[in-house]
């Protein structure tokens, strides 16, 4: 159904749909940032206790600071989130509860069992658990958040590809054999491509940081190298993150062939264009303004220059996904993938040249793609979501029967008093990561501050971990 | 067995796994109420205590442990999904207004935390205080009224919520919500006594005296409410021979009570400061128990009971080792945690 229509009169289903889409574009921001950062800690320390070499140290206390405060954030936000699939999808909840419910409250599990034990000595304990212990606290919190990640995308994966329960006589999905539940088909491929983008994500970020410090002073030590690493991440990760986006894309044309062809945007079964631009007209049923390369869609999707892919005229209207969201977010997605591969190969080439902590317009270029992974993460799961429409567990349980009882007012009303609350607490927590950012690395590199309020997380206590802003 | 020793309240029989998770969801659940219950009341007692530094010393005493306290309930709301997902399908939507208020409340607080901290200027500090206030008595007013709703009924229909936006707006309800408002109070300003020490140890007293009187005509209140508004309370009160463990309840109460204000008055032994904060945790214990008894073995009063609501016996299975294992290694580091930050808070101390 086109974006129009809802935009014009809204039922409660779709301005709850939006409401939970804005939660999780906003949630999935922080746990990104928070997988690529962990590993990236634990790099860092351990190149540190490899090397002997002070650098690595001060990069790692400077991202520390940073990376408790992006861990904060995602926590809150995810706070939200584990109470909404309740109150707005209670069908939904009751129907895949036993399904998901468990898998939901491992990854909790997981995530407690980080923030009790080990996030509070990465952050204020180096001192009581000399240097080796800590290095191994720093390395389960970046796994915890690879665990935990795993359990989020396993239970994802499962409503794409579900398979491994059956259906109880009150409605309920039951499980019949974990397993198959958690490695359903597509969750290896989402878990690889979603953990590389949380990689490439940070890396971007970081690189952008950095390049925005260079500009000013290009001699600091620690800047330099963190720079130097994200974009060693870019330029090597991003094709390999090409490759398992078009695999993902294989497993996703056999499991959900009609997201595919909303995504490709192919109204007509048959060999395949590629089409670079169009505007999807769901109402007539074609693709306006098409831009395409002849057969190039077949090729990627099939191999074969004449292979035959189903279009959305497929399926039954009622049972498209939402072409129009979808189609532009897919494009949007794949041209920041390339513009990342782009800037990857240029810091090749001014490596080549040894003039990567010189050039300035590359490192304006750098901060301005410093979000860009971050805007494909949101793309790409609004492909994923929109293109998995109208189904919320794929080809067995529609959306309209996941929804809960409640009224339009109340889910708009919940969506306002969520957008202002989000962007006071949010706001204010991102200006702080910002300030932050916004400081020069130094030598000597302090540990999380002293001057704001004390917490524990745990076994060690210790202060806040999040830096109060630099005193102007 | 089981069915002799809870009074028949366990049909013989009847799958003990529901029964298991029960329990540790009403474990989960009165931790919760507890922990983050003082912190809660710390902030509600910004309501009375205007003091630059004696808020400091406030807000110092649980900075360590609140959001420690407030994993509990993050630990409840994925539970109660894994074990129960007919419960969290229908009360979430039941009392809808009322779960997006308290979270909006609790990250309003969670903020105003760290950055009164941080205010540059008194405007902004003062602001972020105000968020403090008033975070904490939203989110502590909501889970009284989810309370009370929830005792009041809930109607289902084909698994799922069929009442309106505000059914759950009774004055039970609203008289929940200020009874734990003024509880969380009251085990606030007791945690302060045990904490703090001189003028504001004092004040606290004050307060806890009232707040004290107010919790027990709170608790005669409810104890004659909901028996009389509703027959099965009634029952599971006052039938012979259930009378005597019941009995229990408002025995205990006196006790406690009677406690709680000799202790109140008596400020020469150090040791006793912990007294009044322990009897009120009590107080909480035994309301607590006193309403799973009244309830159970529903989990959506007054139609859905726990082995209507709870997972197939599969993903209990599946779920139970998890959770036997976490449980005892988050209430470790808690305890730790208020073992490491234990002692009197002094003026501008900040656990060097």
């Amino acid at each position: 159904m086109p974006v129009l229509a809802y935009l014009s009169s809204p039922s409660a289903i779709d301005v709850a749909r939006a409401q939970f889409g804005f939660v999780i574009a906003f949630h999935i921001i922080f746990p990104a940032f928070s997988i690529g950062l962990a590993s990236f800690l634990a790099v860092l320390e351990g190149a540190w206790l490899w090397t002997k070499q002070p650098v690595y140290f001060d990069a790692y206390k400077y991202w520390l600071k940073i990376f408790a405060m992006i861990f904060a954030i995602g926590v809150v936000s995810g706070l939200v989130m584990a109470y909404e699939v309740g109150a707005n999808w209670g069908g939904y909840a009751d129907k895949v509860g036993p399904v998901l419910g468990p898998l939901l409250s491992y990854e909790t599990l997981t995530a407690f069992f980080l923030e009790a034990g080990f996030l509070g000595i990465m952050l204020f304990g180096l001192q009581r658990v000399g240097p080796k212990l800590h290095f191994v606290s720093t390395c389960l919190v970046s796994i915890g958040t690879l665990i935990s990640a795993t359990w989020i995308l396993a239970a994802n994966s499962w409503m794409q590809t579900p398979q491994g329960t059956i259906m109880g006589a009150n409605g309920q999905f039951i499980p019949q054999d974990w397993i198959a539940i958690i490695f359903s088909p597509s969750a290896p491929y989402r878990w690889v491509h979603m953990i590389m983008a949380s990689y490439l994500a940070t890396a971007f970020m970081v690189g952008g940081v950095g390049a925005y410090h260079l500009r000013r002073n290009n001699k600091n030590a620690v800047t330099r190298l963190f720079f130097s690493m994200a974009l060693w991440m870019a330029a090597i990760v991003t094709p390999l993150q090409i490759l398992a986006g078009d695999t993902q894309g294989d497993n996703t044309l056999m499991y959900q062939p009609a997201k595919i062809a909303g995504m490709e945007g192919d109204f007509t079964t048959g060999v395949q264009a590629l089409h670079l631009f169009g505007v999807p007209d769901v109402a007539q049923g074609k693709l306006l303004y098409d831009v395409a390369i002849p057969h190039l869609g077949s090729l990627i999707l099939t191999h074969h220059w004449n292979g035959i892919v189903k279009g959305l005229d497929a399926w039954p209207k009622d049972q498209w996904p939402v072409v129009d969201v979808e189609f532009f977010s897919f494009r949007i997605m794949v041209a920041l993938g390339f513009a990342m591969f782009g800037l990857g190969l240029l810091s090749l080439w001014l490596r080549y040249k040894r003039t990567l902590y010189e050039t300035r317009w590359f490192h304006v270029l750098t901060m301005a793609m410093a979000p860009a992974g971050f805007i494909a993460i949101v793309m790409g799961w609004t492909t994923t979501e929109t293109g998995r429409q109208p189904w919320t567990v794929y080809g067995l349980l529609t959306t309209a029967q996941s929804a809960s009882p409640i009224t339009l007012p109340e889910v708009i009303t919940s969506f306002a008093v969520i957008i202002v609350i989000y962007t006071l607490v949010f706001g204010s927590g991102i200006i702080y990561v910002l300030k932050m950012m916004a400081k020069e690395p130094e030598l000597n590199e302090s540990f999380p501050s002293d001057e704001a309020p004390l917490r524990s997380h745990g076994l060690v206590g210790g202060h806040s971990p999040i830096n109060p802003a630099p005193a102007e | 067995m089981l069915s002799t020793l809870t009074f028949g309240l366990v049909p013989p029989g009847a799958p003990l796994m529901p029964v298991a998770f029960a329990v540790i969801m009403a474990f989960i659940i009165l931790m919760y109420v507890i922990l983050d219950g003082f912190d809660l009341g710390i902030g509600i007692l910004f309501a009375v205590e205007r003091d630059k530094t004696n808020r400091d010393i406030m807000v110092n005493s649980i900075a360590p442990v609140w959001d420690g306290n407030e994993t509990w309930l993050v630990l409840g709301g994925s539970t109660l999904y894994g074990a129960f997902p007919l419960a969290y399908a229908v009360i979430l939507p039941a009392v809808y207004p009322l779960i997006i208020l308290m979270l909006m409340g609790l990250i309003f607080r969670g903020a105003a935390f760290e950055f009164r901290f941080r205010a540059h200027t008194e405007q902004l500090r003062d602001l972020w205080d105000r968020a403090f206030l008033g975070g904490s008595l939203v989110a502590a007013f909501c889970q009284g009224a989810i309370l009370g709703g929830l005792m009041h009924g809930t109607p289902v229909v084909n698994r799922a919520y069929a009442g309106g936006v505000f059914s759950w707006l009774t004055p039970f309800a609203v008289f929940c919500g200020f009874a734990v408002v003024i509880g969380y109070a009251m085990l606030g300003a007791t945690w302060i006594i045990w904490r703090a020490s001189g003028q504001l140890q004092q004040d606290m007293r004050g307060y806890a005296k009232t707040l004290g009187i107010a919790m027990l005509v709170i608790f005669g209140i409810v104890g004659i409410w909901s028996p009389l508004s509703d027959a099965s309370y009634f029952h599971r009160w006052f039938d012979w021979p259930r009378i005597f463990p019941t009995a229990v309840a408002p025995l205990s109460v006196l006790v406690l009570g009677y406690v709680f204000f000799t202790h109140l008055r008596n400020g020469h032994v150090a040791h006793h400061d912990k007294i009044p904060f322990l009897c009120g945790l009590g107080f909480f214990v035994v309301s607590f128990g006193g309403l799973g008894y009244s309830i159970f073995p529903m989990i959506i009063p007054p139609s859905i009971n726990i082995w209507q609501a709870a997972a197939p016996q599969v993903s209990l299975e599946f779920l139970l080792p998890g959770l036997l294992v976490m449980i005892p290694i988050i209430i470790t580091y808690n305890i730790f945690a208020y073992y490491i930050f234990r002692g009197k808070i002094e003026p501008g101390s900040h656990y060097h």
